[in-house]
Parts: structure tokens; sequence; C-alpha cells
């Protein structure tokens, strides 16, 4: 399997403080990654290295097999990024502003060029904008023309740094089936979001950052068993059996949690409460949240060295 | 090749779609230069012998309008990307410091040659134009647009905010385009201009241009064109060499 992105002890430091401290993480072609952190953990510097915005001080970066410094034209070319800031040139209509990126990357224009720029229009709910003014458009409007300008040359790797922020539920979902249908076709995703959930829904894997180091990197089914358990809660009509007691993690009036680490317990403890007697009113097993293992890998609870 | 081509047309068409601006406007300025100007100075002697002070007008309003347009176009599009952010869109792709460097400067200068040829087509109804030479006209036309242009990169480069932009034209190109004889022949100066005039590279521009419409210079038209190529290639190394660096462009 290819590498996508290999990122080799990576450093950055800007003049008082170290923006990235020796990041090192591997991308599989094919993957759906998630890059997540805190506001200034270094995901967008991360993200420039790789993009040849930002030159790394130490370490190397490599865009599927292509080094982003000495190689940077192939590197380049795999690579599409949809920026966190929403920028656009007023000069231009959305079309244009395609046209012209496709040329950037050495694509003349023609026919095939054209109904590719179509297809991403439409996939994207922006053929009706295609031929007005940049400046005419919304912030969403322009945000989905930035995914558009990062897919037109068709790059094998794409990364996404917060493309979800300020962008409604009906277009984020539209986004998200899109970039899920690139993904199915082989294209490799590397994702920046604050929202978990996406990140949980759509990732396979995830590498966690804080300040500039990468605190936790593994699957997400993993990170999900490691750092954050189901609970049963049960509503009683009775008093929790005395027995019962120990094993309740918590108690809001009738409700009473319990941790579980597999279904099986669920079992259990059902069945324990029905020999004590107790009459069960309503009950319900919550799943793992990411945002649960993002909160305690952050506030430093626990750590997991990166993965090799 | 591509890319190099794509990045010269939108370069030539930012300028090209607010040409109202960009063209008709500094070819309008011109020509009140050239009214006001001939009219104070009719009656005056002229500075060469059978040519009257419009003539001689016409081709340094010409070449110096050229020059300030030039370095606007590469300047005035760096600044814009750079504050607009939109400069993205060049950095991602896979351009070369070359192809900045080319597309650059090839469309300031056909905004400098557009000008130019309209300050010029406006001259022709004030004045009869002598064609004396017609390759060394064009020589320093692009000689001129291009050093302005290769100067508008590393300015653009420079700066971080559009009144850092005005201040290199209002205390740069503007005082050093006034002092080198576009109103003028330096020799009506006194001795202590006539040589500091002969520091600044824009007095060969214009003077080695004007010789291609009269025939006649301040100084040798071969002198001017080494002083006006040198100046070219300095500029020129110093805008490739920040180009190739990432300077303000890639941290």
């Amino acid at each position: 399997m290819t590498i996508a992105i290999d990122v080799h002890g990576v450093e950055k430091r800007y003049a008082s403080f170290s923006a990235l401290a020796g990041v090192s993480l591997r991308v599989e072609e094919g993957e759906f990654f998630a890059l997540l952190g805190p506001n200034g953990a270094g995901k967008t510097t991360l993200i420039s290295c790789l993009a040849g915005l930002t030159r790394a001080n130490a370490g190397t970066l490599r865009v599927m097999g292509h080094d982003v410094v000495n190689d940077y034209q192939a590197a380049r070319l795999a690579l599409g990024i949809v920026p966190q800031e929403i920028v656009f040139d007023p000069f231009f209509s959305v079309r244009e502003t395609l046209r012209f990126q496709a040329g950037y990357f050495g694509i003349a224009r023609s026919a095939a060029l054209d109904a590719w720029i179509d297809e991403l229009l439409a996939k994207l709910s922006l053929t009706d904008k295609a031929d007005k003014n940049m400046r005419q458009l919304s912030g969403g409007m322009k945000r989905r023309v930035l995914v558009a300008q990062a897919l037109v040359h068709r790059p094998p790797v794409i990364v996404l740094d917060e493309p979800t922020a300020g962008v409604d539920v009906e277009l984020r979902q539209t986004l998200w089936s899109f970039i899920r249908e690139l993904n199915t076709k082989g294209h490799t995703i590397l994702l920046t979001t604050h929202y978990l959930e996406e990140a949980q829904q759509l990732c396979s894997r995830i590498a966690m950052m804080k300040e500039g180091k990468i605190v936790a990197l593994d699957t997400t089914e993993h990170l999900l068993n490691a750092f954050s358990e189901r609970v049963l809660r049960v509503k009683l009509e009775s008093e929790l059996p005395v027995s019962l007691v120990p094993l309740r993690s918590k108690q809001s009036g009738a409700w009473h949690q319990f941790e579980i680490h597999d279904y099986n317990e669920v079992e259990t403890l059902l069945a324990r409460l029905r020999e004590s007697g107790a009459v069960i009113s309503n009950l319900e097993v919550t799943e793992p949240e990411l945002e649960a293992v993002f909160v305690k890998i952050m506030r430093g609870e626990q750590t997991l060295g990166p993965a090799a | 090749m591509i890319g190099f081509q794509t990045l010269l047309r939108k370069e030539i068409l930012r300028f090209w779609k607010v040409a109202f601006q960009t063209v008709a406007a500094p070819v309008l300025t011109s020509l009140l230069y050239l009214l006001i100007f001939a009219h104070v100075m009719a009656g005056s002697n002229a500075a060469f012998p059978g040519v009257t002070n419009e003539q001689f007008l016409i081709p340094g309003l010409a070449m110096m309008t050229m020059l300030q347009n030039a370095f606007a176009n590469t300047s005035s599009s760096l600044i814009q990307s750079k504050i607009t952010g939109n400069i993205l869109f060049i950095l991602l792709p896979p351009l070369s410091h070359w192809n900045f460097y080319f597309a650059y400067v090839i469309a300031a200068t056909v905004r400098g040659l557009a000008v130019g040829l309209g300050v010029f087509l406006v001259g022709i109804f004030m004045a009869h134009i002598p064609v004396y030479n017609a390759a060394w006209i064009l020589v320093f036309a692009f000689l001129g647009s291009a050093m302005l242009a290769a100067l508008g990169i590393i300015a653009g480069l420079w700066a971080d905010k559009f009144d850092q932009i005005a201040a290199f034209q209002n205390f740069i190109i503007m005082p050093l385009t006034f002092l080198s004889g576009v109103f003028y022949s330096i020799h009506s100066l006194p001795a202590f201009w006539q040589t500091l005039s002969h520091f600044n590279p824009f007095f060969y521009m214009i003077d080695g241009f004007r010789f291609g419409f009269f025939g006649k210079s301040d100084v040798s038209v071969w002198l001017s064109f080494s002083v006006a190529l040198g100046a070219f290639a300095c500029l020129s190394a110093g805008a490739v060499w920040l180009l190739k660096s990432g300077y303000k462009l890639r941290q």
C-alpha cells in the first residue's frame, strides 16, 4: 500500500514558540483520516508544511512519495487543499476561477475539463452560480468553490482544513456525501474539524494534536473503546437494591447510571435488577463519543504514543 | 508551460477587465500633462533644434506612463493577492519561480505598452511625431516596462500594506521619473543637477526612447541601452531571487 502522506519528525519553530515539535504520522492511500486538536495545536501549520506554504525547520514531508521540498512539483500535483480561510479572486466568475486553477496545475482547456468542472459544480450545488462573479456569492458558496478549486486537478490526496465551519446542515451533508464518494473512488482524505461527530462518523483513523505534538494516533474504533465507556442508564420506580449500589457510577433522581464495557454486562445487570424485584420504567444505553475521548486526551488524563 | 500561460492570461485579464482604470485613465492623465506643459512652455526655447516642445514632451510622457503603469501592475497585483489571501491559489499549484517572474513581468509589460501606445495615439492628434528608428523605440519601451515590472515584483513582495506601495510610488518612482528629463533636456539644468541625473536610470530610459523618435539625445543611445539593460538585469535578478526564496510568500 502506498503511503499517501508521510510526515517524519517535522518541527516548525517561530521566534518564541514551537508550532510543531517533532510530528510524525503516516496516512495510507485510500484512508479517511482525521487530524484533531484545539485551536493552536499545530494542525494548520502541519497542513501548510505539506502544501509548501510553510517550510519546516526539521523533518521531511512526502505526498504520494514525493518530497514537498525537493520534488515540490510532483508533490503539489498530488495534493488538493481546501484552506480554512475563505479567500477568492474578486475579478473572476466561479467558472473562470476553476478554469484558472486547473490551468495552474497544467490542465489545458478542453471539453473534458469543462465536463469535470460542470460535474464539480453540480455535486457542490453551484451550477446556477457558475457564471456569477465570486463577489456575489455567500460565504457558504465561496467555501464550496474552494472545495471545487481543490479538486479541479483530480488530486489523489485531498486535505480539508475545517471545511464545514459556518456551513449549514444541508450543505454539510451534500459536501460529506461527495467527499465520501471521492474516498470510495480511492482518494485519500485528511480532515481537520472541530465537529467531532463528523470525524467519528467519517474517519477510520484519527490523530490528535496538542501543543505541536501528536498525543493520540489510532483507529477511531480503538480510541473510542480505549477512552470512552458505554453507559447503561435505568429509571427505577423503586429504590436501587443495596447489592447494586457499589456498581452505580452516578445517580440523578430516579435515573441510575452504570458503566459497562461490553453488552453482556447489560444482560447481567438487568437480570440482577429483576431478581431483586426492582421495576424498570425506562432504560437507555449510550455509545462512546469521540468528544469524551477528545476531552480526556486534551486534559492529559491519558495519552497514547503515536503508533509506528 | 500551461501553468505559466494560465498565470499570464490571468494577469493580463486582471488589468484588462478594469481597462478604463488601468489603461484609459493614465492615457488621459498624460494628455492633461501634455496640454498644460505644452501651453506653459509655449514660446520657450526647444530642447533640441528643430523639435517643438510638444514633440519633445510626447515620448517622455509616453515613457513615464509606461514606467509607472508597469510598476503599478505587478506591485498592485501582488499586494492585492497577499492582502486578500488569494495568492494561495498560485502558491498551491506546481508553478516555479520562473513561471511567476515571466507571467508577472510580461503581463505588466503588455500594460505598459498598451498605455504607451495610447499616449502615442493621442499624441499623433496633437503634434507631428517623427520616427527616426522604430527598433530603438521598441527596445526602450520593452526594457523600460519590464524593468519597472521587475521592480514592482520586489515592491509587491516586500510590502505588507497598500500604503507601503503608495510610498514606493510617491517617494521613489515619481521623483525618479519627474527628475529624468520627461519635461526638459537635462542640458538645460545646472551642472550639479546634470551630474545627478546621470545616476538616474530612468533618465537613460527616456533619453534612449526619445532618440528613437528624433535621432537626437543627451547621451549616446548605446550608453542608455547599456544602463537600461543593466538595471533591468539587476532588478530581475533581485525579483527572481526573492521569488525563489519564497520571501514573504512561504514562511
